[in-house]
């Protein structure tokens, strides 16, 4: 058994970026969830809902929750990733200038999801979109 | 150990409460719920920031008081004034006015809160530098923030600075002063004149102490009614500022916004208004904002200058402090080596951390996270049935809250106005058993037409 949720991202709008977030981490809130592991979760999904926000034309978040572990799906329609090794890369970024001068595209995304998740699976297609799974054990 | 049921100033007084929702809407923990036509607040949730005094239109929360005899019970009674205190005041009470005055009232010493904040600004940078994996650095000034934490942002708790506040700090200098002069312990009463709930809350149950260092408080409402009066009736004048003193720009500003994030290096951020600061720490939570080094954090808006217990307009009272702290800036500078506080600085240094601060959500549906999420989806067939439109009729504060009450066993969801009325018109109860129900929440005789005569 499980629960789940699905949370629209809408690609460009940065005043929107972190709400899929932040609703997904009251919910573990009320799960009682260890804040530790839901501060790693949350900065996880924040970077991977960045990502859609700043490259993508639209995306899903479908959050699934377990008595064990979270299971996390964001995919994208958008340009997707030509290069996911080099995408991997700490300080690799791709994004606009405007993108960097709102404070984001600083080439973190990818690497800090990684730091803060159990498993992480990516795959890409080029101009079709990506789909990020993102898995953090709750025990 | 902290204590399972935690002290709050906050009262409300039963007589008085008309049972409306101005309270119950505005508070930012939703602590309060309407029951028999009465406010009631929830003491876990409850973090005493003061929000429900402020929007109460018939003053019916109040913020209880020790009782002021109590003060005569110690040999020696210290009073310790918060800096904001001072610039309540019209311009041609002088503080030597204000300090007699205060004297007469029976304490034999009369402090300044804020004059030991050089040991807490030397303490705070070493621990930042020793605990730099901590970043970004939380204030544990306002007591209200520190609760709001434990309450609402359990992550981050350990970013709190574990370091006492400059209220303790001071009852600590002046009780091992008045010891080292030959005072016995229990001859000695330290007194805090507060400017708000918060700090009342926390001398009651501290959060991170064994005991609290202060023995009593005293509202600072009553002690200006005190000053004004004494004043009014035999006025006398003296110059505006005291000339045996030294009070720093740093100690006098201390109090108000930017007065701790102006005196750290680094990237350091001041916000007022607990709602400002739940924005923030929500953004911090998620990692929104990196790259912070040190936030002042306080609940009331412009910090203590807009407690819930000062009487002047807050930007007046800023303002006269400001011109306080420029008068002392350049008539009486700071000779460190004439501060008594130095003779203890050693003293203080040794004694300023502070233990655990445990986090205790009041999130959390449930401990068994399978019970947990039970709840949540019982939660989420709730909602689909309420009105959504968060109208409090009820006696909570928005259907959310109505459908965790619910679930939690503390209200029945016939409490909801909409559902009342589909159930009557299908039959499934009487309109005397909805009236009942309503009753129950808003209290007896309250759907009575009020007489003509009635205010």
């Amino acid at each position: 058994m499980g629960m789940k949720f699905t949370f629209v991202i809408e690609g460009g709008n940065f005043s929107k970026a972190g709400t899929a977030s932040s609703e997904v981490k009251k919910i573990l809130k009320q799960l009682n969830v260890d804040p530790k592991i839901i501060k790693r979760t949350v900065v996880s999904l924040y970077e991977a809902e960045v990502n859609v926000v700043a490259h993508a034309f639209e995306g899903n978040m479908n959050v699934e929750i377990f008595p064990d572990k979270i299971v996390v799906r964001i995919e994208d329609k958008g340009p997707g990733i030509p290069d996911i090794d080099m995408a991997m890369q700490i300080g690799f970024s791709t994004a606009t200038p405007e993108v960097r001068e709102m404070g984001f595209g600083a080439g973190m995304g990818l690497p800090n999801i990684k730091k803060n998740s159990d498993r992480m699976n990516i795959s890409s297609t080029i101009n079709v979109g990506t789909q990020l799974e993102i898995v953090n054990y709750l025990k | 150990m902290e204590k399972a049921h935690f002290y709050h100033a906050l009262k409300v007084v039963k007589e008085v409460c008309i049972g409306c929702t101005h309270c119950m809407n505005v508070c930012p923990t939703s602590a309060i719920r309407v029951k028999n036509g009465l406010a009631v607040i929830n003491k876990n949730a409850c973090v005493d920031c003061g929000e429900c005094l402020n929007a109460c239109p018939v003053n019916a929360i109040i913020v209880e008081q020790d009782d002021f005899s109590q003060i005569f019970s110690f040999k020696q009674r210290v009073a310790l004034l918060p800096t904001v205190l001072l610039g309540q005041f019209p311009n041609d009470i002088s503080e030597k006015q204000i300090y007699s005055v205060i004297q007469e009232l029976g304490f034999t010493h009369v402090y300044e809160v804020d004059e030991t904040v050089d040991i807490l600004t030397e303490a705070t940078n070493t621990y930042m530098n020793k605990h730099h994996q901590e970043r970004p650095f939380i204030s544990s000034f306002c007591p209200a923030i520190v609760r709001l934490i434990q309450v609402k942002f359990p992550a981050l708790v350990e970013h709190i600075i574990h370091l006492k506040p400059v209220i303790d700090i001071s009852a600590l200098f002046y009780r091992k002063k008045l010891k080292d002069e030959g005072f016995t312990d229990d001859e000695i009463g330290i007194f805090y004149v507060t400017p708000c709930a918060a700090k009342i809350a926390a001398v009651k149950s501290p959060v991170g102490e064994d005991k609290s260092f202060i023995d009593g408080v005293i509202n600072m409402d009553f002690i200006y009614n005190k000053v004004l009066l004494s004043i009014k009736q035999n006025k006398t004048s003296g110059s505006k500022y005291e000339l045996n003193k030294h009070m720093s720009r740093r100690s006098i500003g201390w109090t108000l916004t930017n007065g701790e994030a102006s005196q750290y290096a680094g990237r350091c951020l001041a916000i007022d208004e607990i709602h400002n600061v739940i924005e923030v720490l929500e953004k911090l939570e998620n990692e929104e904002i990196t790259d912070v080094d040190f936030l002042e954090l306080r609940a009331c808006d412009h910090s203590c200058a807009g407690g819930v217990l000062t009487t002047e307009n807050r930007f007046l009272a800023i303002e006269r402090l400001r011109k306080r702290a420029d008068w002392y800036h350049r008539n009486k500078p700071i000779i460190l080596e004439e501060k008594e506080v130095e003779k203890y600085r050693t003293y203080l240094l040794g004694n300023i951390s502070i233990k655990n601060i445990e986090p205790r959500s009041i999130l959390s549906l449930d401990t068994d996270m399978m019970e947990a999420m039970k709840k949540m989806e019982k939660i989420n067939r709730i909602l689909k049935v309420l009105p959504g439109i968060d109208c409090g009729a009820c006696g909570a504060p928005r259907c959310q809250a109505l459908a965790e009450d619910v679930v939690q066993g503390k209200a029945k969801m016939t409490q909801c106005v909409f559902l009342q009325k589909m159930l009557t018109k299908e039959g499934l109860i009487t309109p005397q058993e909805s009236f009942d129900i309503s009753e129950n929440t808003w209290g007896v005789k309250r759907f009575e037409k009020k007489s003509l005569n009635d205010h």
